[in-house]
Order: structure tokens, then C-alpha cells, then sequence
């Protein structure tokens, strides 16, 4: 009974992080591309960003631990912590510890981005767009049930918000344009 | 004279031994003093004492700091720098080799502006004359061509790691600068003059000058005279001196351009008997900047010239600073839409909205340079900007396009 | 002693969060640049400019403790 619980738990808990970690993404990608309404002001994407990451990473120690303790899966710690050491579906799980720590680094290095600076910062934070199809590559290899219609519904709704904002950004005109300097810097004139 | 020489070529080494005797010996703390006993100003456009800059170099130096002589002279319409480099580079090498003694620096860098090939070869020649220890410690980096590149944190920066924009201050150069050491950026003719200084003593410069000016200088005089060129003056002489050192003025002149572009208007009738130093000019809200005088002739639009002037230093902007950028360009804009008469309803007043937005905004003082230029142009050419803003020009504009450079 | 806010002029990029979030000392120019009021940082609102500092995306801004450094 309790098996099957932990299970669920697992499962449950991994499709919310899934959900979670996309917002995430998507409002990332919305608070470099400076979005905002008279009612939606910037700070609130940025705040909204902060705290859904915070948030998955509760829901990922509860995917994590309940899918570790889980006598039926046998996983113990090791498969959680070394990449590619499980038995069980050596190579998706493995993805899945992988995209744990890209997130713990680009999680630690923001809450701390003071100490790092900001080049260290932005070179971490890119890795958002490894891990995050990585997550998602790791959710659908580890999938067990037959597919679900709810389930894949769920899985084409993240992918395809990701693409859309993604896409958004690769089409959009550089914020930073201004800085760059003209192709010939012109001789002063003659006025008098 | 002093700084410029009447025959063509620069003076060798010998020739320049044989005018002014040997280099003093004066150990660091007394050629301090005496740059400080003179009140000697610096002479690349912020007037700052010269003797006070050292001084705060060398209190940080510690045996290991850099010595940068500009010469970039990126200012458009000032020429006293290359032709003092062209004529006498060994009074400027002087100046750099006593300033590295009093500040305690084994680097010396001549940054000078790759247009100015002249000055460039004298340096080079000059340098080739002297004995191998001080080649050994000077070196000549080429400025690139840009009005912000002769900025003191810009040549550091291009030093450095070859890009000629400001960095933000602090710290500024004088607690790091060049390889992180504590450095001395002046240009040329403080330089030049600190070596007059140390040879001759302080009461030689304090005993020069007219009224309550102190010292000599060099002035770029251009526009409607009849002999433009650099001029050697005694500071304290007044405009109508320099304008007759100049060979007089050609026509009728209402307008003059004080400290070059980083400067301002003035109108000429008020001024006539301005006293040419930095503390008189200053008083009157003007600046001697870096001595660039331009006459102004009545036949050309001041509200055309001023367009031209922002719309260059717009150009110029080193594109770090989004008020110095945007600002600017909006300025320069609106001033282009005034000079064609073809102004919006309200450009005037956001000209001046404009000019105090950008002022102390960015980095550098690029915007702020530019924004003064403005405000001046507004009061001295008063009646021809609004007469444009009716579409209507109170000058018969005639570009004369005499070729300053 | 106080503290006073320094900007990186060079830094910043005009996201204007800084604006949003501490609009008793900072305003936006026609670009969207900040407009700081110069001077300490009242105790009533320092919580609020360490926000502030905290969220400009490209770390412009920063609270400097010394009363001689002044915002530009």
C-alpha cells in the first residue's frame, strides 16, 4: 500500500516540478525580453521567477527522496547522487541527477551573485537551456506508464511554451544594440 | 617662445641642451614644491594643479608607478599639442622623465594620436637621441583616432587592453591605472611647462602672465582670422590680444568658441577684454579648456554650426552610457531640425529639458561637455534659435569651410 | 555615516526594475535611465534600496556605507 503511495508521490511530484521548472524557464526568458503591463510591472516577473524556482526545488527533494526510500524501485542513494549508477533505466535516470545539479548550480550562484559576480552568474544561468530539455528528456525516458493522454498533454504544453518563448527571444531585435559602436566614426565637420 | 618654435622641424637634442642646459637634478620632493609653488594648471582641458597630481601619484607610488604623457589631442579644433610635439619633443620627453623621478615610475608612455604623424616621428626621432636607459623605459603607444580616447581612464583603458573607451571612476588613475599601478596621466604641454619649471624655478612662471593670470600657455586660435595657427601667450591676455596675435580678425566676428568643443560660446562684444586664464574664464562661466579659440564669422549661422558641433559629439559618444548615447542623440536631432528650420513644436524646451537629463549621467563627461556646449550656444545665439523655431534664419549663412586641421 | 547609492553607469542597461522598486529615491529619464536622488539613503526606506540592489539584472546598482562617495 505505502509503496504504492511513494510511487505516486514520485510520479506526482516529478510532473508538478516539470510544470514548475517550465514556468520558471518561460518567465525567465519574459524578464529578458523586459515585458511588462501598467499592471504586471518587471519585478513582479522577476519575483514570480525567483520563487517558482525555489518552489520546484521543494517538490524535486520530495520526487527524490520519496523515489530513493521506495523499497519497490531499489534505487538507494548512490543513483541519486552519481549520474548513470542506477540499474534502473541507467541512462534516463542518470539525465535526471545530471539536470539536478545544472539547476542546484544555477540556483546557487543566483542566490549568492554578489559573491560570484555577474559574468560567472550569466555563464552559469545559460545552462538553463541544457537543463532544462534535459529534465524533460529524463521525464519522458523514465516514464513507465503507457501514455496518458493527460500525461503527453502536459508534456507537448511545457515543450511547447518553451519553443514559443524561446522563439519569441531568437526573433527579437538585441535590447543591447545601442552599445555598439557605428562602422565608421565620422570626421568632424567643417561648420565655420 | 617657449613651447613653439618659428622654423620648421623639431629641435634635436642638442639644439635643445644647448638652448635650455642640462636636465635639473632635483630630487622628487623639491620638484613637487616647486610645480606647486608655481600654480601651474593642467593644460588638457580640467585645469587641475599639476603639482597636486603628482603629489597625490606619489604618495601612492611606492617605486612602482606609470607615467602617461597625452598627446592624443582628439579635440577637433586644437592643434597646440602636435605642433608642441612636433617642435620641441625633447622639452616634452623632459617633462615625462621628471614627472616618472618625482612620482617614482620606471614606465613612461607617450600616447599620442595615430593622425598626428609629425608629432608622432619628432617623438620617435627625439627618443632614438636619447641614452638607453631612457629608451629602455618609454615607449610610444599610438591613440585611436576618437574624441573620447584622450580621456584620462580611456587611455589607461586603452593601455590595458587596447579599448580607448573610459572605464567608471573610481578608482581613477592616479590609485590605479596602468597595469593596477598608481598613474600619472598629463598632458604634453603641463608637461613641457613642468620641465620649464624645473629648470628655471617657480618665481621664473609666477613673474609671467598679465593682471592676476600666472604663466604662459599655448593657444589654438582658428576661424575667422587672418593667421590661424597655435599661439604662445602670457595667460591673463585677452581675446582681442589673441585675435591680434592671430593677424587680426578677417570681417565682422559676433561669436567665439572658447575650449573647443568640450567649451562654449561666448559672444565676442562682451567678451573682448576677457583675460585668457583658467580661473578669470571660470568666473564668467566660461572655460579655457584645452586653449581653443575660434572666431566665429557673423556671415555663419551659430544655430548651423551648433547643429554640426552636437551632432559630432553625439557621433563621438563612446555608446556606454544609455544617457550619453540617447541623450545626445536627441539633442543633436533636435538642434538638426532647428538648423534646417523644420523644429517640432516644443524642441527648444526639450533641448533644454534634455540637456539637464544627460548632465552628470554618464561615466565619463562626454554628455556633460556636450550639454554646456548647448546651454551656451542657447544664450549667445538666443534670438537666432528662436528665429529658426519660426522658421526663419536671422544670418545669411555662408560656409565659409575653412579647414581647421 | 549612512548609506549612499552608487551606480555603474556603464552597467546599467535601463531594465528600470530599480525604478519600480524604490521610487522615492529613483526615477526614469525619457530612455528609461535611472534618475537617482542624490545624497544618504533615508533609514526609513534602506530596506527597500537593498531590494532594489538586489534586483537589477546586471548588478549596477550598490550601497556604498561611505558618506563621501556621492550618486551620480
Amino acid at each position: 500500500m505505502s509503496d504504492t503511495i511513494l510511487w505516486y508521490a514520485t510520479r506526482g511530484a516529478g510532473v508538478v516540478s516539470l510544470i514548475l521548472l517550465t514556468g520558471v524557464v518561460v518567465l525567465g526568458i519574459v524578464s529578458a525580453m523586459r515585458w511588462q503591463t501598467a499592471a504586471w510591472p518587471r519585478f513582479l516577473t522577476t519575483g514570480l521567477h525567483r520563487n517558482l524556482a525555489l518552489a520546484t526545488l521543494v517538490f524535486l527533494a520530495i520526487h527524490i527522496v520519496t523515489a530513493v526510500v521506495d523499497p519497490f524501485t531499489a534505487l538507494g542513494w548512490q543513483a541519486a547522487i552519481i549520474p548513470f549508477s542506477s540499474s534502473y533505466r541507467r541512462l534516463w535516470l542518470g539525465l535526471g541527477v545530471v539536470a539536478i545539479y545544472l539547476l542546484l548550480a544555477i540556483v546557487v550562484t543566483s542566490l549568492l551573485r554578489p559573491y560570484f559576480g555577474q559574468s560567472a552568474w550569466r555563464a552559469v544561468h545559460w545552462l538553463t537551456y541544457v537543463m532544462w530539455p534535459v529534465a524533460v528528456i529524463h521525464g519522458i525516458g523514465t516514464g513507465t506508464d503507457p501514455r496518458f493522454a493527460w500525461m503527453l498533454a502536459i508534456e507537448a504544453g511545457c515543450i511547447g511554451s518553451v519553443v514559443a518563448a524561446v522563439a519569441w527571444r531568437a526573433t527579437a531585435a538585441p535590447h543591447a544594440a545601442w552599445r555598439r559602436l557605428p562602422a565608421a566614426s565620422p570626421q568632424a565637420q567643417k561648420w565655420s | 617662445m617657449e613651447l613653439i618654435a618659428r622654423a620648421a622641424g623639431a629641435e634635436s637634442l642638442a639644439a635643445h641642451l644647448q638652448r635650455l642646459g642640462p636636465m635639473p637634478a632635483l630630487p622628487s620632493g623639491a620638484l613637487i614644491a616647486e610645480l606647486e609653488a608655481s600654480g601651474l594648471l593642467g593644460r588638457g582641458g580640467a585645469g587641475f594643479p599639476v603639482g597636486r597630481k603628482w603629489r597625490a601619484v606619489a604618495e601612492r607610488a611606492a617605486g612602482g608607478a606609470v607615467v602617461l604623457a597625452n598627446g592624443a589631442e582628439g579635440e577637433p579644433l586644437s592643434l597646440k599639442d602636435r605642433s608642441l610635439m612636433a617642435a620641441r619633443p625633447h622639452l616634452v620627453i623632459d617633462g615625462a622623465l621628471l614627472a616618472a623621478r618625482a612620482v617614482g615610475a620606471n614606465d613612461i608612455i607617450f600616447y599620442v594620436g595615430g593622425e598626428h604623424a609629425t608629432a608622432q616621428a619628432a617623438l620617435r626621432q627625439a627618443l632614438a637621441e636619447r641614452p638607453g636607459d631612457v629608451r629602455r623605459r618609454t615607449r610610444i603607444v599610438t591613440a585611436p583616432a576618437g574624441y573620447v580616447s584622450g580621456e584620462e581612464s580611456a587611455a589607461v583603458h586603452y593601455v590595458n587592453a587596447g579599448d580607448a573607451r573610459p572605464t567608471t571612476t573610481p578608482p581613477r588613475p592616479f590609485e590605479r591605472g596602468v597595469g593596477g599601478r598608481p598613474t600619472l596621466v598629463q598632458n604634453v604641454e603641463s608637461l613641457a611647462l613642468a620641465a620649464l619649471i624645473a629648470r628655471r624655478g617657480h618665481a621664473w612662471y609666477q613673474g609671467l602672465g598679465h593682471g592676476r593670470a600666472r604663466g604662459i600657455g599655448l593657444l589654438t586660435v582658428s576661424g575667422a582670422v587672418n593667421r590661424a595657427g597655435v599661439h604662445e601667450i602670457e595667460l591673463g591676455a585677452t581675446l582681442s590680444d589673441a585675435a591680434a596675435a592671430a593677424g587680426g580678425l578677417r570681417g565682422d566676428v559676433r561669436a567665439v568658441l572658447l575650449g573647443g568643443y568640450f567649451g562654449g560660446w561666448a559672444d565676442l562684444h562682451e567678451q573682448w577684454g576677457l583675460p585668457l586664464d583658467a580661473p578669470s574664464m571660470r568666473a564668467r562661466g566660461l572655460a579655457l579648456g584645452c586653449g581653443v579659440v575660434h572666431f566665429l564669422a557673423s556671415g555663419t549661422c551659430g544655430v548651423e554650426a551648433t547643429a554640426q558641433l552636437m551632432t559630432y559629439l553625439a557621433s563621438q559618444s563612446a555608446r556606454q552610457c544609455g544617457p550619453c548615447v540617447f541623450g545626445l542623440s536627441a539633442i543633436a536631432g533636435a538642434a538638426q531640425r532647428l538648423a534646417a528650420q523644420s523644429a517640432q513644436p516644443g524642441d527648444l524646451d526639450r533641448i533644454v529639458r534634455w540637456s539637464r537629463q544627460v548632465t552628470g549621467r554618464g561615466a565619463c563627461h562626454h554628455p556633460d561637455g556636450a550639454a554646456a556646449l548647448m546651454q551656451s550656444a542657447l544664450q549667445v545665439f538666443a534670438d537666432d534659435f528662436v528665429g529658426h523655431q519660426h522658421r526663419r534664419c536671422l544670418t545669411i549663412s555662408q560656409p565659409a569651410r575653412v579647414a581647421v586641421a | 555615516m549612512g548609506e549612499v547609492l552608487e551606480i555603474d553607469r556603464i552597467r546599467c542597461d535601463g531594465h528600470g526594475l530599480c525604478a519600480e522598486l524604490l521610487p522615492e529615491l529613483i526615477s526614469l529619464d525619457d530612455w528609461g535611465y535611472p534618475i537617482i536622488k542624490p545624497g544618504k539613503v533615508p533609514p526609513s526606506v534602506v530596506e527597500h534600496a537593498r531590494r532594489a540592489v538586489d534586483a537589477c539584472p546586471v548588478l549596477a546598482l550598490r550601497l556604498a556605507r561611505t558618506a563621501a562617495a556621492v550618486a551620480r
